[in-house]
């Protein structure tokens, strides 16, 4: 059987502008359902690497293969139609009501009108912009939230295997981009599909992303999952991009499983005699940073410490209170960045 | 209030005319606009796509817009004629430097994050520009286009200068017969349609979405319709007649044609200028002028006989001041001296070598003198100064040079020449109030013009020239003490003009056998 091709590829891609190089052979590959991140500081020519995926931008040297297939082998509006796209300004065709923006895509590929409708109305009821409310009205009339939310309908009305996010949360508020980020990553279209993201913000890289690419000055910085960044950065300039924000992204990319290593031998009866119904215990997987939500919204027991507990098996868990959670979270962040 | 009624009763009498005009009118500026917004909407989009051409294309024509609308007609009369066609060009190339402005702004206008997402969406280019910029940048278009319409209303005035009709005839007439009403008769008319177009188009243009793309598809479906309304049919004849707006309009012009003769011919009103060199080039085949017309020599042109006499007699005589007449009693010898002298093919011979071989009329008039044995040398001038006036005319301009001439020749008065005073009232305004001693005029302008007797009057003067001149010179001589000395012998009167050729050919030698041949 042959290996399933990546979703998309990208070959030696590089892009100038006159004397000013915007991407300087940049390689990379996205397996299908992932999400990568292009992250890096303004001007690091993410942006442009984003739009030579679909074509609005073309390459000056390299390819770009989507599901193993040349994007110049057919023609950029064809290509396009298969690809989401959604961008920062969001871009609504104002004088289009929010139901024919999300059926744009549909209606260029020809589905018939019954399907498109309800597809439409799926879509609308998901990213909670109900359509007997919303549908029939004009973007002007919806909040910068709502408005991308229709973008992102838009982008996802035809099921498309690859999405393309340029910053698309980037001029919204901090509440509605914390919520809507949330939507995101549960959104299921989105979890099925291919996603590359393009963001100058850290948090955000590493709460959405599979793979980040670290761009500066059109060339990969570093390419890999957000902790192997954080944890062994490639050069100086990786390290300082995280340094400002180095606790909060190891919170969040540490595991319990990369912490429990470092914890004391102890009596795992505990868990049967104490385990409190107010409390459901935690997976494995969750990171450091779960442990400590749940930890600060856990209220003092009689017994004296705040405590979690996180399930190692059917029938065993292991406490953690502050302490030791963070006692084994800073043993956890040496061994790592020294294991090379 | 009575000019009130004055205009409901012309409207009222007129009304055919005002319907065929107010029709041409909407057509003219209705085709034009069409052309307007066929040629400058692409022509806008082109530039945004190529901005680099924009700067002379724009600045093109911002140059096309500078030109005098009167100037631009008369660029293209020599190209194109007269009728429509150079009307209908000068009014497109007027509309389009708002069109193919405001199609640029509205384009550029639109927020670039729209198309670039409707680009990413798989929007080929021309979906990009049918379904994103053009319905976006469409309020801003149709501001283009309105104002280009108001713009047209106005101008398409200007197309009764070139036989294109519309309700410039009425302005013009009104101007050439000094008469408010009928002025305003064409321009309230004008005046409301520029309103109507600019009212209906704002009211497109602050649509929206949906409606304002159906507005729009409208407008385009409209215009070819409304300029198909210069299309309508409308009389003709085997002779197309081109006539200047006063002769349309004044009583003892075409109305009296049609009186004496039953005489409908098929016409278009074109400028003064323009009647003989439409009849030249055969644009149109029967002609208003005047009967010692130098263009009727040049031009081999055919003067009908006025065999029923519509056309009131117009003797020319020097009018003087009593007072002048008596303080220098020398004086009116030396003026009679012309007395019979000028038949009328002598003075369009004369008014030939001024107007069409650009001679002086100074030299026209010495060596005319000089001829005729009337030439004598100057004397210095040691006695008062004689004013002498003209309208602002070859004809008249000769014959104050003669005059001057005689004076100077035969008396020691002095001779101070105002000439081209502008018309009638001008010249006989001045020589009530003394601002002048004499000019020369036409009995039948100074009957109709400057007298304006009741119709009763005018009925029992009948065309008899004698009679229109004892008439005259009476009451001249009891309202202004002003006297009409002996006339020089010519008959300066309106006329109608075939070309030679093909009067010989029709047989047309007098108004009758024109209109039994038009019957």
């Amino acid at each position: 059987m042959p290996t399933p091709e990546p979703a998309i590829e990208v070959r030696n891609l590089t892009k100038r502008y006159g004397s000013h190089t915007a991407v300087q052979d940049v390689s990379f590959r996205v397996e299908a359902g992932e999400t990568l991140v292009l992250l890096g500081p303004s001007g690091c020519g993410k942006t442009t690497l984003l739009r030579m995926l679909n074509r609005l931008v073309e390459p000056d040297s390299g390819v770009v293969l989507i599901n193993g297939q040349h994007v110049r082998s057919q023609p950029p509006e064809l290509l396009r139609r298969g690809i989401g796209y959604v961008i920062q300004q969001v871009g609504l065709l104002p004088h289009y009501t929010v139901a024919e923006n999300v059926a744009v895509v549909p209606q260029l590929l020809g589905y018939a009108p019954a399907i498109i409708a309800a597809r439409t109305a799926e879509l609308l009821n998901r990213l909670h912009l109900p359509p007997e409310r919303f549908a029939g009205q004009c973007p002007s009339q919806l909040s910068g939230g709502q408005q991308q939310r229709v973008g992102l309908a838009r982008a996802l009305a035809a099921d498309p295997p690859v999405v393309l996010l340029d910053e698309p949360f980037g001029a919204l508020d901090p509440i509605t981009r914390a919520s809507i980020r949330r939507e995101f990553r549960e959104l299921p279209e989105l979890r099925r599909t291919t996603v590359v993201l393009v963001t100058h913000d850290v948090t955000e890289a590493f709460e959405l992303a599979d793979q980040i690419l670290l761009l500066d000055a059109g060339r990969v910085q570093q390419l890999g999952p957000p902790r192997e960044l954080l944890l062994r950065p490639a050069n100086d300039f990786v390290r300082r991009f995280f340094a400002a924000e180095q606790l909060a992204l190891q919170l969040r990319a540490l595991r319990l499983t990369d912490v429990l290593t470092e914890l004391p031998a102890a009596d795992e009866k505990q868990f049967v005699s104490t385990i409190e119904s107010t409390s459901s215990p935690l997976p494995p997987t969750a990171s450091v940073q779960e442990a400590l939500e749940q930890l600060s919204n856990t209220s003092t027991s009689a017994a004296g410490e705040p405590t979690v507990w996180v399930q190692l098996s059917e029938s065993t868990a292991r406490p953690l209170t502050y302490a030791t959670l963070m006692a084994a979270f800073g043993r956890a962040v040496r061994r790592l960045a020294t294991e090379a | 209030m009575s000019i009130l009624t004055e205009l409901f009763a012309f409207w009222q009498a007129q009304a055919d005319k005002l319907g065929q005009q107010t029709l041409q009118h909407i057509g003219l500026t209705a085709a034009s606009l069409l052309a307007g917004v066929a040629v400058g909407v692409p022509l806008g989009l082109l530039l945004t796509r190529r901005p680099r051409l924009a700067p002379w294309v724009l600045g093109g024509a911002g140059v096309l817009q500078t030109i005098p609308s009167i100037a631009l007609l008369g660029f293209l009369i020599p190209v194109l004629g007269i009728g429509p066609g150079p009307a209908i060009l000068a009014l497109f190339l007027y509309s389009l430097l708002p069109i193919v402005r405001n199609t640029v702004a509205g384009v550029q206008g639109v927020d670039a994050a729209v198309v670039d997402a409707a680009r990413g969406l798989g929007l080929t280019d021309g979906q990009v520009l049918r379904r994103v910029e053009l319905p976006l940048a469409l309020p801003v278009l149709l501001a283009g286009i309105r104002t280009a319409a108001v713009i047209n209303v106005g101008v398409a005035t200007l197309a009764a200068y070139v036989a294109a009709g519309g309700l410039g005839e009425f302005i013009f007439g009104g101007i050439a017969l000094n008469n408010p009403t009928m002025i305003l008769a064409g321009a309230i008319p004008a005046a409301a349609l520029a309103l109507l177009f600019d009212a209906a188009l704002a009211g497109v243009q602050h649509l929206r979405g949906r409606r304002l793309a159906w507005a729009g598809r409208a407008l385009l479906l409209a215009l070819p319709l409304l300029a198909g309304l210069y299309l309508l049919p409308r009389a003709t004849s085997k002779l197309l007649a081109g006539f200047s707006p006063e002769f349309v309009g004044r009583s003892d012009g075409l109305p009296g044609l049609r009186r004496l003769y039953g005489l409908y011919p098929a016409s278009v009103v074109l400028a003064p200028a323009l009647v003989y060199e439409a009849a030249r080039s055969g644009d149109v085949d029967l002609i208003d002028g005047y009967s010692t017309d130098g263009r009727i020599r040049a031009y081999d042109l055919r003067v009908l006989r006025d065999d029923r006499h519509a056309f009131p007699p117009y003797q020319a005589a020097p009018v003087v001041r009593r007072q002048t007449l008596q303080a220098h009693p020398e004086l009116a010898p030396a003026l009679a001296q012309l007395a019979g002298q000028l038949s009328d093919s002598v003075m369009t011979e004369l008014n030939y070598r001024v107007d069409i071989r650009h001679e002086t009329p100074r030299a026209v008039a010495h060596d005319f003198l000089r001829r005729r044995g009337l030439w004598r040398e100057p004397q210095p001038a040691t006695g008062a100064t004689i004013r002498l006036g003209s309208k602002i005319f070859g004809e008249q301009y000769i014959l104050a040079e003669l005059y001057a001439a005689l004076i100077r020749g035969n008396t020691n008065l002095g001779v101070e020449a105002k000439t081209g005073l502008g018309g009638t009232s001008i010249c006989a305004d001045a020589l009530r109030t003394g601002a002048i001693d004499l000019y020369p005029e036409y009995s039948g302008t100074g009957l109709l013009v400057v007298l304006q007797p009741p119709p009763a009057v005018l009925d029992s003067l009948g065309p008899d020239p004698a009679a229109v001149l004892a008439y005259v010179r009476r009451e001249y001589r009891r309202r202004y003490q002003l006297e009409w000395l002996a006339p020089l012998g010519f008959n300066n009167t309106y006329a109608l003009l075939m070309r030679r050729q093909q009067a010989e050919q029709l047989g047309i030698s007098s108004v009758s056998e024109l209109s039994a041949y038009l019957k």
